[in-house]
């Protein structure tokens, strides 16, 4: 398979242009913005700017597939995977179902690119996600017209010192169903600044998961930008547990009457980590529906954010909104902050939001521990249960076992000691 | 088995129980009653191993081992159990896993091996029956969305499950018609044995019918004021605490 770059149309070339020269406009964002006031990327803009990463020409071909983690293989439709935001022909499986359309963003046809292509995630307003559009390489183009069973995975694997700029593109067409898994893993001490763009068609039926796993010393940039017609259904999960600094942006515009949104997140940190969780919520239109529920359990000297915003603008008569945030603090070094956000422009909808912040409480910890259960265990068993509540709710066994596992595995190790406390 | 001589003890700085002494031979079932606030939850709480209960003097053997020196899984590993008078819900966490969990732990605290989820569900299919729980219970979060009689019943098939040396009944009879009550007795006879104990710790007379015990004694102001034989449970429950309170009072002069 060719990975030579093909050329760009003019249109494309143009909204690069365009975004390259945003991006120098914009700057790198600083805590002085709203949007960034609890994520600071000073750490990350000196090493960028000082040349510390490069970008992969070709693929790690040297790279067997066998090593390359989060692989669903024969479990999936098809698998893409990247590294270092290089395709991988070898590690790579093209899924040939009717009515499934997938390719790399390089082999896509100039139509699909020219339809949807940064019509979306907004370079004119977001720095990094102007960066991504300069600079992207390459990624998942999938697109479905019929109902698909089964899911498309896409994997970007990042290794010490590159950077890369992964870019998705979905479209789920009119009366499509469609699921798609993107992960993020990798080692070292690397960058990814990634941007998916997801279009649900009219009647579309889109389920989207993202596993956020990067190698503890990475950064990690990425957006997630959802457009919905007309009475078209999109969740999108969002599950994040790795990366030095972390953030993920999740926004949706409900742009027809009828369309559907679950947006849910569950972020986990421990050590030094950084994780920033982004989203916005746009009715746009009359009679549409949004449910949101986000969880952090924060560990060590961590640090996780929270940050909804749910728009109904002044049409928007008949929305119905409901977003949650909750957290679970397991260390007194951790800190979270929440900030759920409601602008509401009119006054004929049923919106609420709320958010708790807690650490675990001691009488089910003692229930546990007063059958016979180590605290240790019992600490465990009662994170796991606050997880698990958002994991159960993937549908496809597959994905969720392995983001279960991503998710879970390294905890028990990550909890502290604290035997012998409570005595 | 259990040794329990000049106990002070209490919660958050303010002590309850004022010098109390018992002792529970192996096999036997001691019923310990009283009057609201004399300290009979505090005496269960405080053998449990609840944080926020603190032991100012004395001490409580049992089995010989300096039981207060334990942290609580250790004393349930032991086999001391206390049926809760208000058990809490655990959201997301599952009944028959959490409870597998706890039998194994105690199982690998003595050496046994571990049983698997087949044996397991085995041993907790034939235990249900004796509560009169049905299966569809054990697949829901631990007390989630229970009523009240089901989350004793759920106390008691835990005990039966993880048979216990010493159970410790927490006012188990408290908001239970007399249906439930029936079958938490049973439960708790099913396992009397000259390996057993209970200590039953109620307000009512009503489940002592039941579970009848080898001896009754009176808690008042943090102090047993009166032991004696079942007679005891009945004579308080026509004459009421106040007899009792009042002749203590009288011989304190």
């Amino acid at each position: 398979m060719n990975t030579a770059t093909k050329p760009d149309t003019d249109v494309l070339q143009q909204i690069r242009e365009q975004a390259g020269q945003r991006f120098e406009q914009l700057g790198w964002p600083t805590p002085r913005l709203e949007e960034w006031k609890y994520t600071n990327l000073q750490a990350l803009q000196s090493r960028f700017d000082a040349g510390a990463f490069r970008e992969a020409a070709t693929p790690a071909a040297s790279r067997s597939s066998a090593s390359l983690p989060l692989r669903f293989g024969d479990r999936a439709l098809g698998e893409l995977v990247f590294v270092n935001g290089v395709f991988s022909p070898e590690a790579s499986s093209l899924p040939s179902v009717a009515g499934l359309r997938v390719t790399t963003f390089r082999n896509a046809s100039v139509d699909v690119l020219e339809e949807h292509f940064a019509r979306y995630a907004d370079y004119e307003r977001h720095a990094l996600v102007a960066l991504n559009t300069a600079n992207a390489q390459d990624g998942a183009v999938i697109e479905a017209d019929a109902a698909i069973e089964g899911f498309v995975h896409v994997l970007f694997v990042g290794s010490d010192g590159f950077q890369s700029f992964p870019r998705n593109l979905i479209v789920a067409g009119r009366g499509s169903q469609l699921a798609v898994v993107e992960s993020y893993a990798g080692t070292g001490a690397y960058f990814t600044n990634s941007v998916t763009e997801i279009v649900a068609e009219d009647g579309a039926v889109v389920d989207h998961y993202r596993l956020e796993c990067e190698s503890l010393e990475a950064f990690h940039v990425g957006t997630v930008q959802i457009h919905q017609g007309r009475s078209s259904s999109v969740s999108s999960r969002s599950f994040a547990v790795g990366g030095a600094v972390a953030r993920n942006d999740t926004n949706a515009v409900l742009a027809a009457e009828g369309a559907n949104l679950v947006l849910e997140g569950l972020f986990v940190t421990n050590g030094t980590q950084h994780i920033d969780n982004h989203t916005l919520i746009d009715h746009a239109v009359p009679h549409c529906e949004s449910v949101e529920l986000y969880k952090g359990i924060l560990d060590g000297s961590s640090r996780g954010i929270f940050d909804g915003k749910i728009m109904v603008r002044e049409g928007a008569q008949k929305t119905v909104s409901r977003q949650t945030n909750k957290n679970l603090l397991l260390s007194k070094t951790a800190v979270v902050d929440s900030k759920p956000t409601l602008e509401i422009f009119n006054d004929d909808v049923k919106c609420n939001h709320g958010s708790t912040i807690g650490q675990l409480e001691e009488e089910p910890l003692f229930y546990l521990r007063s059958r016979g259960i180590g605290q240790e265990e019992a600490r465990n068993l009662l994170v796991y249960a606050f997880a698990s509540e958002l994991v159960d709710r993937i549908r496809i066994d597959a994905v969720r076992e392995q983001i279960g596992r991503a998710m879970f595995q390294q905890m028990p190790g990550r909890l502290p000691d604290r035997r012998g406390e409570q005595r | 088995m259990l040794e329990i001589k000049n106990l002070h003890a209490g919660i958050d700085g303010k002590e309850i129980l004022h010098g109390l002494d018992l002792h529970v031979g192996s096999g036997e079932v001691h019923a310990i009653m009283g009057p609201n606030g004399s300290g009979k939850s505090t005496l269960a709480n405080v053998l449990a191993g609840r944080p926020r209960y603190h032991v100012t003097a004395g001490s409580v053997s049992y089995e010989g081992k300096d039981l207060l020196a334990l942290p609580t899984e250790e004393r349930a590993r032991e086999g001391v159990f206390l049926a809760m008078q208000y058990p809490v819900e655990i959201p997301g966490v599952n009944n028959i896993y959490f409870l597998k969990a706890a039998l194994n732990a105690v199982r690998k605290h003595h050496g046994e091996e571990e049983l698997d989820a087949m044996e397991f569900l085995q041993l907790a299919r034939q235990k249900m029956k004796l509560v009169e729980l049905d299966e569809a219970f054990m697949n829901r979060a631990v007390n989630e969305g229970f009523s009240g009689g089901e989350k004793k019943r759920n106390e008691i098939f835990q005990m039966a499950v993880l048979d216990p040396k010493l159970a410790i009944l927490d006012e188990t009879d408290s908001g239970l018609d007399i249906d439930a009550l029936r079958i938490v007795a049973g439960g708790v006879n099913a396992l009397r044995s000259e390996k057993h104990s209970v200590l039953v710790i109620t307000h009512y007379q009503r489940l002592l019918s039941y579970l009848v015990p080898d001896f009754v004694h009176v808690l008042a102001n943090g102090r047993i004021v009166r032991s004696g034989g079942k007679e005891l449970a009945e004579e308080l429950e026509q004459k009421g605490y106040e007899w009792i309170e009042q002749e203590v009072a009288a011989g304190a002069r």
